[in-house]
């Protein structure tokens, strides 16, 4: 991690066709949730029975769901709620994570022996189970989606964090500033904190396909978005009803979620080149 | 290993004790009389002190009892152990796919690095890494059942057919046991679907490492020695460079067994699959309570369990990590 700028990261994202196009995907995905409202072609709510399942057409570029709403338009605002969702998770399991590491880094001994104890434990559970049950336990909704995936996602930023704060630590800087007076806040969150940043970054570019695929499954199982969200778990969910005539209900959606994921996994693995030459 | 299940254990609890949720309130539904609600808390001892609580529920699952369902009000342990044989099928059926077609893809893409076939499988890895699996689920089914009809739909076996006697709770042991040669190939192809789904993403996982472990291996000066010696190229990449490759592949494989499980709750609920992800399903949206909890420690166990393999088969390939 160690001499690497972003300077060079994103040059070889660059000169790799991959993780370009990967990087093409993301920037498109936002700009469609950015302008879904100017773009979705009819309102992702309004329910028009008399065209309920119509195949896709020109009126209907991906046909329309089981109450006549246009599916092309839902999964646009669908972008929305997944992008954003994700997003929301990275910060509260990024913060979370990166605050346990660095303090446990900095407090060493008997507390990081704890708090990394804790952290193992979190680790030792699958993060969809981990999910499920704390999303079943909130109540299934947006809000507890954040909540229950960062519930189990904090762990790898915390390790991340503390490895590198470790590092950090034992540097001539933070000795200076501790002979200058400074106070522990003051260390941690202006000295450690600013080095410890980038390797969590780099790992939130990783862990951001696997979060959006976690949210779609906890959205399809029922634990996420409640109907009439146009959340694109949800919706391939909805699909499997009118499963075997009207295919366009779930295929769109679901398909939605592979471009996003695969897109940042792309973006992701030009990333994980650089820092790892092995895999290339 | 113990401690860590101890550990689980005691978070677990506390973890499912805090969070506010009801269990008692969503048994007996909202319009219950409050002494109805007493008498319940009473019942599962909601009402002691936590630190009760907590020594009851340490006390019991020391003698292995999770406690009973509030849903199907029988011992957890006896639902876990009646469901998991079902996930613990498909689980290894997916693996099997994933380990064979995994590791061949990843050998082939890096004994040409950079052709064609190398090429089409990367993408083929990193497209499959990014399906969401009840998606691809779904596809299958879409097509291969409803449009095509080649392989049957979702369950176990056909409605009609009986179910073979029960011995291990493995219908492919079982339906062995019992000679019951219908009912074997009605579930392989009732199998074949939920597994290669299961098993589609732990492929495209295990071939990306074997590639990259592959790779590495055949750069060493000990493949050039080989190739010099004028050995066959199928000798030099299958008993040199790929029993050296195996480490990591191991890592991945243990990795990607415990994850299967979590795959298996999605996979389960597409093919309405009778196993443990589904049982863990209905148990979570219905908040109950110790079944979920006993879930999450079961799962957890496993977790532990497949480490421990893991490292065992590390130890048996490698000597050197024996000593360290």
């Amino acid at each position: 991690m160690r001499g690497l700028s972003w300077r060079d990261i994103a040059r070889h994202i660059w000169h790799n066709p991959l993780s370009l196009a990967g990087t093409f995907i993301i920037v498109g995905l936002f700009l469609l949730a950015l302008l879904a409202p100017l773009l979705a072609p009819h309102n992702p709510y309004a329910t028009d029975p008399l065209n309920k399942l119509l195949p896709p057409s020109a009126r209907h570029l991906m046909g329309t769901d089981g109450l006549g709403r246009d599916v092309l338009s839902r999964v646009l605002y669908g972008t929305r709620i997944s992008l954003w969702i994700a997003f929301l998770i990275l910060l509260v399991a990024g913060t979370a994570g990166t605050v346990v590491g660095i303090v446990s880094a900095y407090l060493g001994g008997f507390w990081d022996n704890i708090l990394m104890r804790i952290t193992d434990v979190f680790m030792a559970f699958p993060q969809l189970i981990l999910a499920m049950a704390v999303a079943a336990a909130l109540g299934p909704s947006l809000t507890n989606v954040v909540l229950a995936i960062s519930f189990g996602a904090w762990t790898v930023f915390a390790r991340l964090a503390r490895s590198r704060a470790i590092a950090v630590r034992e540097e001539d800087f933070v000795e200076a500033a501790r002979a200058c007076g400074a106070g522990h806040l003051r260390i941690v969150f202006k000295h450690i904190l600013p080095l410890a940043l980038s390797p969590v970054i780099v790992q939130g570019t990783l862990s951001m396909g696997g979060i959006i695929l976690t949210a779609a499954g906890l959205g399809f199982l029922g634990f996420g978005a409640q109907p009439p969200s146009p959340e694109w778990g949800l919706t391939v969910s909805d699909g499997r009803n009118f499963m075997p005539h009207a295919w366009w209900v779930s295929t769109f959606p679901g398909l939605a979620i592979m471009v996003t994921v695969l897109g940042f996994n792309l973006l992701g693995d030009g990333i994980r080149d650089v820092l790892d030459p092995k895999m290339r | 290993m113990a401690l860590v299940i101890w550990r689980v254990m005691t978070i677990t609890f506390f973890v499912a004790r805090g969070i506010p949720a009801d269990p008692v309130g969503a048994i007996l539904g909202p319009q219950a009389p409050p002494e109805a609600i007493e008498q319940e808390r009473q019942r599962w001892g909601l009402d002691k002190p936590i630190y009760v609580q907590y020594a009851r529920y340490m006390e019991s699952l020391l003698r292995g009892d999770l406690g009973r369902s509030l849903r199907t009000r029988r011992p957890v342990l006896q639902d876990i152990l009646q469901f998991f044989p079902t996930t613990a099928e498909l689980a290894l059926a997916a693996l099997l796919i994933g380990v064979v077609f995994g590791i061949s893809v990843g050998v082939i893409s890096a004994v040409y690095p950079g052709r064609v076939v190398d090429h089409a499988s990367r993408v083929f890895a990193i497209v499959g890494l990014s399906m969401p699996a009840f998606w691809l689920g779904l596809l299958l089914l879409l097509g291969f059942y409803y449009k095509l009809g080649w392989l049957p739909g979702p369950g176990q076996l056909p409605y009609w057919l009986p179910r073979p006697p029960r011995a291990t709770g493995f219908l492919i042991i079982d339906s062995l046991l019992a000679q019951d040669w219908t009912a074997l190939t009605a579930y392989l192809r009732h199998l074949s679907m939920p597994a290669f789904t299961l098993g589609w993403i732990s492929t495209a996982a295990i071939a990306r490492i074997t590639r990259a472990s592959m790779l590495e291996v055949l750069r060493e000066e000990y493949i050039k020695t080989a190739r010099m010696k004028g050995l066959k190229e199928e000798r030099v990449v299958m008993r040199h460079a790929f029993k050296n490759a195996l480490l990591p592949i191991i890592t991945v494989v243990g990795i990607r067994l415990a994850s299967l499980l979590e795959g298996a709750v999605l996979t389960e609920t597409v093919f309405a699959w009778p196993g443990l992800g589904r049982y863990a399903t209905h148990s979570f949206l219905s908040i109950d309570f110790n079944a979920v909890v006993g879930v999450a420690i079961f799962t957890a166990f496993l977790y532990a369990f497949c480490n421990l393999v893991v490292d065992l088969f590390y130890a048996y390939l490698n000597p050197k990590s024996r000593y360290m």
